[in-house]
């Protein structure tokens, strides 16, 4: 029974809140979501024990869905370690936000909608999470997918909106045509997609090639890349990342659930639920490596520029997320799935922090015009600093443990992409540093620069807001002293804890390595983060000028890190614009001149035409019609006369 | 001597008609000309009518001319009536003017 709530009490919160939203009312929504989604955390702790602590995962099976010859498909909940600890980072997070979410979208008059879409993006998750075939799990995927783009849209008057929505949806597609394919070529492969099925195979197909227009690859390469390809557009990695900045249109809860802790590290879950298959794609796992430390350098880099206290916050998520993949590439998936559980906490932090500084003043985003709020939301300042500590990696929060475990391991991997990563990783370890500590001085600190009426009247947040950010704060503060062990811990310990729902090669445990890596190793992020706070304290505290001197030093850099390194632009001019000048040909040479020439348009000249010749023969002149009359007549008799002669000649 | 026969009685009808039947298709000026046109028409097909009853030694062909004549004599008065009810609304009766049958 515990795990169908954990599961389908969100289901039920949506269908209630969803489709009767009008005879419950904006309040009966809020209070069925709330309590569907608490309820299914509350469930979901109870199964973590039952499931984790009692070592015995499970396979549920809920329906049959799909049996076509070979190919079968079940609903099934597919319970082990893995998909417990992703379920416990979804619940616990979507509980905080709902409750949050009542006294952020006080004001809002489709408030019950709101908490609908949440309830629904917290079942599609879910659903994604618990998946046991490829093709629920993709159910799931493109489930958070639509929630994710009513919600960024949610405030559907604002233009900006419905644009990120639709950008984030269709940058959403490539990622996920990439996955579709993933999924046919497993079941060329395996001839299955269940996951019992093709991770028992793996280690037999680990030699066998797939052909693909006549090419012999490797078939798990391609598969593992192919699957790749969607975990970039789902989690915003370098290529398919522009969506994630601009889905900040969204009310700034949706961006603490969806585009920080949750959906957008679905595609570290997948890569982690496919461990045993990547495990025998090492080549793919190289790609994940780079990608990702190309991800985490970018992204902070375009984070120390930004303005707009979300997009600094979410740059630094896409940051995190290439930390967690490039952890992925050297095998160290108990330690991605670490930082994924820890930064869902304190990133959330974050984001409902901002989004109570947001709230105080009155829906102003731009840190340019905030500063000196400390003294009027001192509770929320003390939050975005536990929030801030944990994400630079500052010991014994949350994020020093998982960040500091994931450096260790690419350092461990001893290969040449392991240390592009580590370096990579570092160079975005002290960009995280300085931006988390910009963040909080242009913010908190200094002189208030906006306007003094929004300033005199900014005001803490209601409790109803404040306690979910105290659970998270807690989780920010204990989750990384507390599970260190159980996820990261030495073989056996881990061995207990993840069953066998992770699967990593002896020759590739990198997260055994890292724990025998040379002590400067483990203190140089510490070091790192340290330097990059006190950087920004001389920044933006010490020589108020010196920013202005950097931007002007190093205008060129300034430009590509301000300007996102161009990846809008370029997208603009390759994708956007060809296909906007495709459409436009088709439309006008395509439809308007090929199909509606001779179509509709053709036929109707034609016989407009037509019935103009034609009309001339009625002129009005009775001589003329007599005249013809006669013709006929005289023709008619001719003819009479004439037959017989000429068929008799035929 | 000529003698006067039937075909000569014939080629007599046979040109009335194709005046009758020109005198419709060429006359541009009015009306009026039409009527006589096609009383010219019914005579010849009287003339017809009539040499072959005497040809044939058949009364019913000059039986049917009478009949033909009062017909003509009836579509005539009714013609002229239209024409003068016509004219008073157009004020015309030239033919060029009277084309409202056209679409």
């Amino acid at each position: 029974m515990i795990p169908y709530i954990a599961v389908f009490a969100p289901l039920v919160a949506f269908v209630l809140a969803g489709l009767f939203g009008r005879y419950l009312r904006p309040a009966g929504c809020q209070i069925v979501t709330c309590v569907g989604v608490i309820g299914a955390a509350i469930a979901t702790l109870f199964l973590f024990v039952d499931v984790v602590h009692g070592q015995s995962p499970m396979i549920l099976h809920v329906m049959d869905w799909i049996t076509v010859g070979t190919f079968k498909v079940q609903w099934a909940l597919r319970l082990d370690q893995l998909a417990v600890v992703m379920m416990c980072v979804v619940n616990i997070v979507s509980a905080c936000v709902h409750v949050y979410s009542v006294g952020y979208m006080q004001d809002d008059p489709h408030k019950g909608r709101f908490m609908a879409y949440l309830s629904l993006f917290t079942f599609a998750m879910l659903m994604l999470v618990t998946s046991d075939n490829l093709l629920q799990l993709f159910f799931g995927w493109e489930g958070v997918g639509v929630a994710s783009y009513l919600l960024i849209g949610f405030y559907n008057y604002k233009d900006s909106a419905n644009a990120a929505a639709i950008k984030a949806f269709i940058i959403n597609r490539v990622g996920d045509l990439g996955l579709a394919l993933g999924i046919f070529a497993t079941f060329v492969l395996f001839d299955s997609i269940n996951f019992a099925d093709i991770f028992a195979q793996a280690p037999a197909k680990a030699d066998e090639m797939i052909s693909i227009w006549g090419y012999q690859l490797h078939g798990l390469t391609v598969i593992g890349l192919l699957l790749f390809i969607g975990a970039v557009g789902k989690s915003a990695q370098l290529g398919l990342h522009t969506w994630l900045p601009d889905a900040m249109e969204g009310p700034t809860p949706v961006s603490a659930l969806i585009h920080a802790a949750t959906m957008v590290t679905a595609g570290v879950f997948l890569i982690a639920r496919f461990s045993p298959l990547y495990e025998y794609a090492p080549d793919a796992l190289q790609v994940v490596c780079v990608l990702g430390a190309l991800t985490a350098f970018v992204a902070a880099t375009i984070g120390l520029t930004q303005f707009d206290i979300k997009r600094v916050i979410a740059y630094s998520t896409m940051s995190q997320l290439g930390y967690m993949f490039f952890a992925l590439g050297v095998s160290a998936y108990s330690a991605a799935i670490f930082h994924l559980m820890t930064h869902a906490f304190f990133k959330a932090l974050l984001f409902l922090g901002a989004g109570s500084v947001i709230h105080a003043m009155h829906h102003e985003q731009d840190m340019r015009n905030m500063g000196g709020l400390w003294k009027k939301i001192p509770i929320t300042y003390a939050l975005m600093w536990i929030g801030s500590l944990a994400l630079a990696g500052i010991p014994f929060f949350a994020g020093y443990y998982s960040k500091d475990m994931i450096l260790e391991t690419v350092y461990a991997d001893h290969t040449g992409f392991g240390l592009f990563a580590f370096w990579m990783g570092i160079a975005a370890a002290v960009m995280t540093a300085f931006y988390s500590w910009r963040l909080i001085l242009m913010t908190f600190h200094g002189k208030p620069r906006g306007d003094h009426h929004t300033h005199d009247h900014a005001h803490e947040s209601p409790w109803i807001m404040l306690a979910p950010l105290f659970v998270l704060a807690a989780g920010a503060l204990l989750a990384g002293t507390y599970f260190y062990h159980d996820f990261v811990g030495d073989v056996a310990q881990r061995a207990v804890f993840w069953g066998h729902s992770l699967f990593v090669l002896p020759e590739n445990d990198t997260v055994t390595a890292a724990h025998h890596v040379p002590s400067w190793v483990k203190l140089l992020p510490i070091f790192v983060a340290i330097m990059g706070i006190i950087v920004a304290y001389v920044y933006y505290i010490w020589q108020k000028d010196l920013p202005e001197k950097t931007v002007r030093a190093f205008r060129p850099l300034h430009r590509l890190f301000y300007n996102k390194w161009y990846f809008d632009e370029l997208y603009d001019a390759l994708f956007v614009k060809t296909a906007q000048r495709i459409g436009q040909a088709f439309w006008l040479y395509g439809d308007r001149d090929l199909i509606d020439g001779y179509g509709p348009n053709g036929v109707a000249s034609v016989s407009k035409r037509i019935g103009t010749w034609l009309s001339a023969f009625q002129s009005g002149f009775v001589s003329q019609y007599a005249f013809v009359m006669v013709a006929g007549v005289i023709t008619l008799l001719l003819w009479l006369a004439f037959r017989g002669s000429l068929l008799g000649m035929g | 001597m000529l003698e006067i026969g039937i075909a000569h009685y014939l080629t007599l009808a046979a040109i009335l008609f194709t005046i009758g039947v020109f005198g419709i298709f060429l006359n541009r000026r009015n009306i009026i000309i039409i009527l006589m046109s096609i009383e010219l028409m019914l005579l010849a097909v009287n003339i017809n009518f009539v040499t072959f009853s005497a040809h044939l030694g058949d009364l019913t062909g000059q039986i049917f001319t009478m009949f033909t004549l009062t017909v003509a004599a009836a579509e005539a008065a009714i013609g002229l009536a239209i024409l003068v009810i016509f004219f008073r609304r157009q004020g015309s009766i030239a033919v060029e003017d009277v084309s409202h049958l056209k679409g």
